[in-house]
């Protein structure tokens, strides 16, 4: 009943969409008002029938409901009611669902808002949003159902269909199969959400851009529109990676958080065009000028995001992430040839009516560096794009698979990273038009000579890699910079409106919330690339088996496997958990709990470590093998992870650093 | 001749007991950390982007027995892996092997952002008129301190202004 | 700069390459995606062509290495296995038994291909189960990239004396009647 429901409800809301796409189509052609405004209601019903349709699917989740296909592969019977209701995007068909469902509470947010001043955007707008949400919904209805259910057939024969077939039976399996392991963690059931969040509300100022396009409107309205909007697409691809990553730490038992897996890079694709649009956008406000560079920025962004679903989902690229193998890769193909066939071909036909007098006073002035700053984002891109792409080539054109992983990858993005960091340090010293080598040497010159002292402290007390100084340099450098920048600042308000220096600095961040909430954003970016560099560089690990009172030693720990235990988990595991005693020289630092947790019904096992973070280091122990048989011991494996906690609490800072920069702002009466 | 059947057999219970760990005190025994150093730069195919010192299968732990076993027999690094390599084909690298087609894999990316660096920096060169950037640095004198901070609080309100 | 210049669009030439590079991307994406796509070689298509180094003291009529190729008049039967899996111990004496009754009249031939597995494993492997029939590894997975078959292990092909798939096994047998039956209806062909 609820599976018809649901499905019917989908149905319901593809032909609204549909519907919205062609009315607002035909009311922009008619000049009819009352006929967008139609679009514009039919585009809100969607979010309430998705709503309506998504919980229908997590009703037949939680409950247990194995006659429906999607039930019956991501639950089981053993799992937590929380983990059955997030299986809903632990499966192709529920996760499309998901999406959708996102798509149109963004879409009807932006219906929702003022649209007097904008009204010839808004037709527009519509028509790609609904176009954008009729496929996914298309894929739903025609390919990927989540309300399938099983009937048997007198022959015994088990077919998947929505409604019953003639002569047939319904047919309940007792059990479902279960969610993957892998998925099974509470990382797992906010790192997808953050990241189609992430993706989806990209479609949004890519479907103002295109409406400025259509409408020839060349101005700056679309950005200024979007601005806060881009910069949430933003918070939440960042957050989905940096919890993707942790994830990984947590579950994988790489002793890392970053594999250069496809997968993870189509996520971290429409991240990086995205960063370069945040700082070429402040060109085009400032300024004026790379409107066409903006357009063709935002287009891309939206042609990864949906290059990125596609990768993981048609089975075009294996990988830890991807869905299995299915039937909606031809469609997405279609899709994104249509999609940057048009977004292209409009940019090429409206290129001489965006072009603006382009005179840049110097190769030091902000803008100047901003251009290098996009142009290094692209080549990361490129560096990203051809290592995801190659295989897929050399499997065409020599029959020879061949891996592309990190090393290729970390050869060709450290020197780009390197001169961001750089650009990172010297632009915020910079000014808009004027700005010469010397006012930056000026202005550069004490940072410089603090960032190089402390290279020196850190040469003579922790390391003399030579990349790590480098980095360490250029970390100390920006960070210097920028606080630099905030004492300028602040000191400056203490001069002009006589403030004390704290409520002046204080006073900063709601005078220019983006602007220092950027500087935070740079901030927190150094300490992720503190811990970065540690892990990268400083990585050691060591693997030994061990019987009882036996010890690992490494990097200044000692491990001491005192006792092991087998006992059933929660979510029907079976943990085998091992304890160690640390200890640093003598001295006794506390227990570590490795484990590994073996799921019967999928047959697989978890290793999960145990981590002693510090800033120093992190201590991370797996407990790699162990068989109930033999007397041998147990086999661990050890790493020492030196500054890697920097990254996480830089991503806390960020956090913060982005909230400041995207909160809504009172309006001022400046803006008219 | 009974006892001696005892003693034999104590002497390889003994043997066997002591004999890993006798071995790895010697060092003929690879130890794992020196499995770990290959596997980590080898991919099997079972769990494709996944280093074999971690990927989790059976089929994983038996290549890294292989590649105990190699190094046991005094081989070197170099060698097992050109051994993974005939024997699995190129994917068991970390990246593709630089040869023939492979080439492109390392050449592309850098003429591409040559190419990119070339265009950014010829338009710069058309769009920076020079005459204004000889005037910028012409003016600048090395103003005083009180001078710089002056320009700068003006600077940073007008910025500031500036935006909507 | 004039106005007339400021208005200018796109030159042609820098046109013709973004739709270039684009239609290209798009089409190796497309072709990746068709790769990715086709289904494991189907009954009824001609089984891909391939050559088999056996491991040491197996051969095929007195020969080291074979061409599947050169045995076309014959049913052969391609058995992908790997000592790691453990459906593959199962079936491995079914299999064995069922070349037994076979090898004398020399109509049909067995193959096995040891994939993603280590040379001494394998070898253990065929002494533990005393397998006869060739066995040889899928030298730098050449053959089970032919065969794209990347479900698991084990699979098994039949291929009639035409050279063509004629039945397709997932998983291991569960008897030897049920590869006889399989064989004896394509030599009845």
């Amino acid at each position: 009943m609820l599976a018809e429901l649901g499905f019917g409800v989908l149905v319901l809301t593809f032909f609204l969409t549909l519907y919205s796409f062609t009315a607002a189509l035909y009311g922009e052609w008619k000049r009819s008002e009352a006929v967008v405004e139609s679009a514009r209601r039919a585009m809100l019903l969607t979010w309430p029938l998705l709503t309506l349709s998504a919980l229908a699917l997590i009703y037949l989740l939680v409950n247990n409901a194995y006659q429906v296909s999607f039930v019956y592969e991501v639950t089981s019977r053993s799992m937590p009611a929380y983990l059955k209701a997030t299986a809903l995007w632990g499966g192709q068909a529920g996760s499309l669902v998901f999406w959708a469902w996102l798509m149109s509470a963004f879409t009807s947010l932006v219906a929702l808002r003022k649209w007097e001043r904008d009204r010839e955007l808004l037709p527009w707008v519509l028509v790609v949003a609904a176009f954008t949400l009729a496929f996914f919904l298309s894929l739903i209805v025609f390919f990927e159902n989540p309300f399938l259910r099983y009937w048997q057939t007198a022959g015994g024969n088990v077919l998947r269909a929505v409604f019953q077939p003639a002569n047939t039976l319904p047919f309940i399996p007792s059990d479902g199969r279960g969610l993957n392991p892998l998925l099974r963690h509470p990382g797992m059931v906010i790192h997808p959400p953050m990241l189609y969040l992430g993706f989806v509300s990209f479609v949004i100022p890519y479907a103002f851009a295109m409406a400025a396009l259509i409408t020839n409107r060349s101005d700056d309205r679309w950005i200024r529109l979007t601005r806060r909007w881009t910069l949430w697409a933003w918070l939440f691809l960042s957050l989905g990676l940096v919890l993707g990553g942790r994830w990984a730490y947590d579950v994988l038992g790489w002793g890392g958080y970053w594999a250069w897996d496809p997968v993870e890079i189509a996520a971290f694709m429409p991240w990086l065009t995205g960063t370069a649009f945040l700082h070429s956008v402040m060109i085009q406000e400032k300024r004026g000028m790379f409107k066409q560079w903006n357009m063709l920025l935002i287009i891309l962004t939206y042609a990864l995001v949906i290059f990125g679903t596609f990768l993981t989902r048609s089975g075009v690229l294996s990988s830890v992430h991807a869905f299995a193998q299915s039937a909606i890769g031809p469609m997405f193909f279609g899709f994104i040839a249509l999609t940057s066939f048009f977004s292209v071909g409009l940019l090429i036909y409206r290129w001489g009516s965006l072009k603006a007098d382009v005179e840049i006073k110097s190769l030091f002035s902000r803008e100047a560096l901003f251009l290098f700053n996009n142009l290094l984002f692209m080549s990361v891109l490129v560096v990203c794009f051809w290592g995801v792409l190659f295989p897929l080539l050399s499997e065409l054109f020599t029959n020879q698979k061949v891996t592309v992983g990190p090393p290729f990858y970390e050869r060709a993005t450290a020197p780009l990273f390197a001169a961001l960091m750089l650009l990172m340090g010297a632009a915020p010293l910079s000014a808009w038009g004027t700005a010469s080598a010397r006012t930056i040497g000026r202005a550069l010159w004490k940072p410089a000579l603090a960032a190089l002292f402390v290279t020196a402290v850190l040469f003579f007390t922790y390391t003399r890699h030579p990349i790590a100084l480098i980095g360490f340099f250029l970390i100390a450098l920006v960070l210097f910079v920028t606080f630099y920048e905030f004492w300028r600042a602040a000191r400056a308000r203490t001069k002009a409106h006589a403030e004390n220096i704290l409520l002046a600095f204080w006073n900063l961040f709601g005078r220019n919330r983006r602007r220092y909430g950027g500087y935070v954003i740079h901030i927190s970016m150094m300490l992720m690339a503190v811990g970065i560099l540690g892990i990268e560089l400083f990585q050691r690990e060591t693997q030994g088996t061990l019987a009882l009172q036996q010890s690992l030693v490494l990097g200044g720990y000692r491990l001491e496997y005192r006792d092991i235990a087998r006992f059933p988990g929660p979510d029907s595991r079976e943990v085998t958990r091992a304890v160690v005693d640390v200890y640093q020289g003598e001295r006794y630092l506390g227990q570590l709990y490795p484990r590994i947790d073996y799921y019967p019904e999928a047959q697989q096992n978890m290793t999960i470590p145990g981590q002693r973070p510090t800033l120093r280091d992190d201590l991370y122990v797996l407990l790699v093998d162990w068989k109930p048989a033999s007397s041998s011991g147990a086999t661990f494996k050890v790493y020492v992870n030196p500054l890697v906690n920097w990254l996480w609490l830089g991503s806390l800072i960020f956090l913060a650093g982005i909230l400041i920069a995207a909160w809504p702002e009172r309006e001022r009466s400046a803006e008219q | 001749m009974k006892r001696h059947f005892f003693l034999i057999g104590a002497l390889i219970a003994v043997f066997a007991f002591f004999w890993p760990a006798g071995a790895s005190a010697q060092g003929s025994t690879p130890s794992d950390d020196d499995v770990n150093r290959i596997a980590r730069e080898l991919y099997c195919p079972v769990c494709e982007n996944t280093p074999l010192d971690v990927c989790p299968t059976q089929a994983c732990a038996e290549w890294r027995e292989q590649i105990r076993l190699m190094l046991a027999e005094g081989k070197t690094d170099a060698e097992i892996k050109q051994y993974f390599v005939d024997y699995y084909g190129a994917r068991v690298l970390a990246e593709p092997p630089r040869q023939g087609f492979n080439w492109l894999a390392y050449l592309v990316p850098p003429v591409l952002i040559a190419l990119g660096a070339f265009v950014l920096v010829r338009a710069l060169r058309d769009w920076v008129k020079p005459g204004v950037t000889e005037a910028g640095t012409g003016e600048s004198e090395p103003p005083a301190d009180s001078a710089e901070s002056d320009e700068y609080i003006q600077r940073l309100a007008e910025e500031l202004q500036k935006r909507r | 700069m004039s106005v007339q210049q400021q208005k200018q669009g796109v030159p042609l030439w820098a046109q013709i390459l973004i739709w270039l590079s684009i239609t290209g991307l798009l089409v190796l994406v497309g072709l990746g995606l068709i790769r990715a796509q086709r289904p494991m070689v189907s009954v009824g298509s001609l089984a891909p062509d391939f050559s088999l180094t056996l491991f040491d003291g197996y051969t095929l009529d007195g020969a080291s290495s074979l061409k599947l190729s050169d045995l076309r008049g014959k049913v052969v039967v391609i058995n992908f296995w790997a000592s790691w899996c453990k459906p593959c111990e199962q079936e491995a004496a079914t299999l064995e038994a069922a070349w037994r009754l076979y090898q004398p009249a020399g109509e049909v031939v067995f193959l096995g291909i040891a994939w993603t597995d280590t040379e001494p494993k394998s070898k253990a492997f065929l002494k533990r189960f005393g397998i006869t029939y060739p066995n040889g590894p899928d030298l730098g997975t050449r053959i089970s990239q032919l065969y794209n078959r990347n479900l698991g292990v084990p699979e098994t092909y039949f291929i009639g004396r035409d050279g063509t798939i004629k039945h397709i096994q997932i998983g291991p047998f569960a008897s030897v009647s049920q590869i006889q039956a399989l064989i004896d209806r394509l030599l009845a062909e």
